[in-house]
């Protein structure tokens, strides 16, 4: 099972509290947990990522293993520890406003 | 006794205001969706336990929720507003074309006899349309491709449309008005739209008297004279009795014509209510007065209201959708300032109340009267 955990928003939205369990066939990779947890949770489509071009939304951001991946590629592979449910997949609000 | 209840958008969630029909104690209910900026909520005339609440953020987007209880508990239903075709341009602050993006849902106006048909006016400006009680939305795109549409501009706020208006004697007919473009009307359900701005004046524009291009910042109408509006432009306040072919400027003595909101009272179509703004860049009252003017001759003619509103050291300001109207028997007033008040007339503007304080900053103020 991939480990994610949402920001404090999105877990309100999709009602449920702490880390959240998807699990994935296949290669791993941020577009493929994206699409997972969107259809386990149909509230958070379109709160990452544009519904229809899948793009990033400009203020959100993808961390794991002390790593920015928000820049990588979406069908890169996700980090073997990610995939492994070593460690998990983070889901952040950026530092934005004053 | 009839009961009202006010459903306030602030930067921050939803709250509820409960109160008898005597409007002196109120039950505040928030915050909804804490931490979210909630720039509507407005309920379903068809069926008054339906409740819809525009919920958006910079991170997480736009998010619509639906209350089928009368506000106590909630569900995020369709929030994908794409639209038609290929969105094409408008002119950005620069003058250059810049795409057609969503951002926003400014304003839901839901149908006053089929509590799952809505409308959403939504930034950058277009009008979408949902029949299933907000799970999916279509866009009504003759609005977007109007030929002027490559023309606009965003106001300071974002090119939003931000104002619709559902004719209540002819369900063909329907008004919107859009930052910085103007009004218009459609006579064919939203297929095709016309500028009705004729007789707006705007010295910001290289035109003054151009076909689209102002800021109108809100229209209201009154149900039982639908061809008669009445407008919040940037600066004027503007009336039409044509149903937009020809406008009017009725700004008349008050002591500034900038400002935001503007109703109608639920009973005389001729009161109207406006709260004169300093200026476009000092977005405050006149020396730290807080004052609603009541025009009772559908404008020209208007007398400050006082009493109960802050008369020193009050720099709030009332935005668009901020105020709101009951039907009660003794029509009661609302709306919300920057500065987390909403205040409350139970008579026609004479006296107010603040029914709450210290709210995130207002956007919106919608009123239902219940039985």
């Amino acid at each position: 099972m991939i480990r994610v955990v949402l920001p404090a928003h999105l877990r309100a939205l999709a009602r449920v509290e702490g880390e959240v369990e998807v699990e994935l066939n296949g290669t791993v990779t941020q577009q493929a947990l994206l699409d997972a947890i969107e259809a386990r949770f149909p509230m958070l489509r379109g709160t990452m990522r544009d519904h229809v071009t899948k793009k990033r939304r400009a203020y959100v951001r993808f961390f794991a293993c002390e790593r920015d991946l928000s820049h990588e590629r979406p069908d890169a592979p996700l980090p073997a520890s990610v995939a492994a449910g070593i460690e998990p997949f983070l889901v952040v609000g950026a530092m934005a406003g004053g | 006794m009839s009961r009202v209840r006010v459903l306030v958008g602030t930067r921050k969630g939803a709250f509820i205001l409960e109160s008898d029909g005597a409007r002196r104690d109120w039950k505040v209910d928030g915050p909804h969706f804490g931490g979210w900026e909630i720039y509507h909520v407005k309920a379903s005339p068809a069926d008054p336990n339906r409740i819809y609440a525009s919920q958006t953020s910079s991170w997480f987007g736009q998010i619509v929720q639906r209350s089928d209880d009368g506000g106590r508990t909630w569900a995020p239903l369709g929030n994908q507003f794409v639209y038609e075709g290929t969105p094409g341009t408008h002119q950005w602050y620069d003058g250059t074309p810049h795409p057609w993006e969503f951002a926003r849902v400014w304003h839901f106006e839901p149908s006053s006899g089929d509590p799952d048909l809505l409308y959403a006016g939504v930034e950058d400006a277009a009008l979408f349309r949902s029949a299933d009680g907000a799970a999916t939305w279509e866009e009504l795109p003759g609005l977007r491709t109007h030929p002027s549409a490559q023309s606009w501009q965003p106001g300071a706020g974002g090119m939003c449309l931000h104002t619709i208006i559902l004719d209540p004697a002819d369900s063909n007919r329907m008004f919107v008005a859009i930052s910085a473009a103007g009004a218009f009307r459609s006579d064919d359900a939203g297929a095709t739209w016309k500028p009705t701005n004729r007789g707006l004046k705007s010295n910001s524009i290289p035109q003054e008297e151009a076909e689209v291009g102002h800021c109108v910042h809100r229209i209201a109408m009154h149900r039982s004279k639908p061809n008669v509006l009445f407008m919040q432009k940037h600066w004027d306040v503007m009336r039409t009795d044509d149903a937009g072919e020809s406008w009017r400027e009725v700004s008349g003595n008050l002591p500034t014509d900038f400002g935001f909101p503007i109703d109608v009272h639920a009973h005389e179509p001729e009161t109207i209510f406006v709260v004169p703004i300093k200026s476009d860049s000092e977005h405050y009252p006149i020396d730290g007065q807080l004052r609603v003017y009541r025009s009772r001759t559908g404008g020209d003619e208007w007398e400050p209201l006082t009493n109960g509103l802050p008369q020193r050291n009050c720099y709030v300001n009332v935005l668009r959708d901020a105020m709101a109207v009951d039907s009660l028997d003794a029509c009661g007033i609302y709306f919300g300032t920057t500065g987390g008040q909403v205040y409350a007339s139970a008579d026609s503007g004479d006296t107010w109340t603040s029914i709450v304080q210290n709210l995130p900053a207002v956007l919106s103020v919608e009123v239902q009267t219940l039985p």
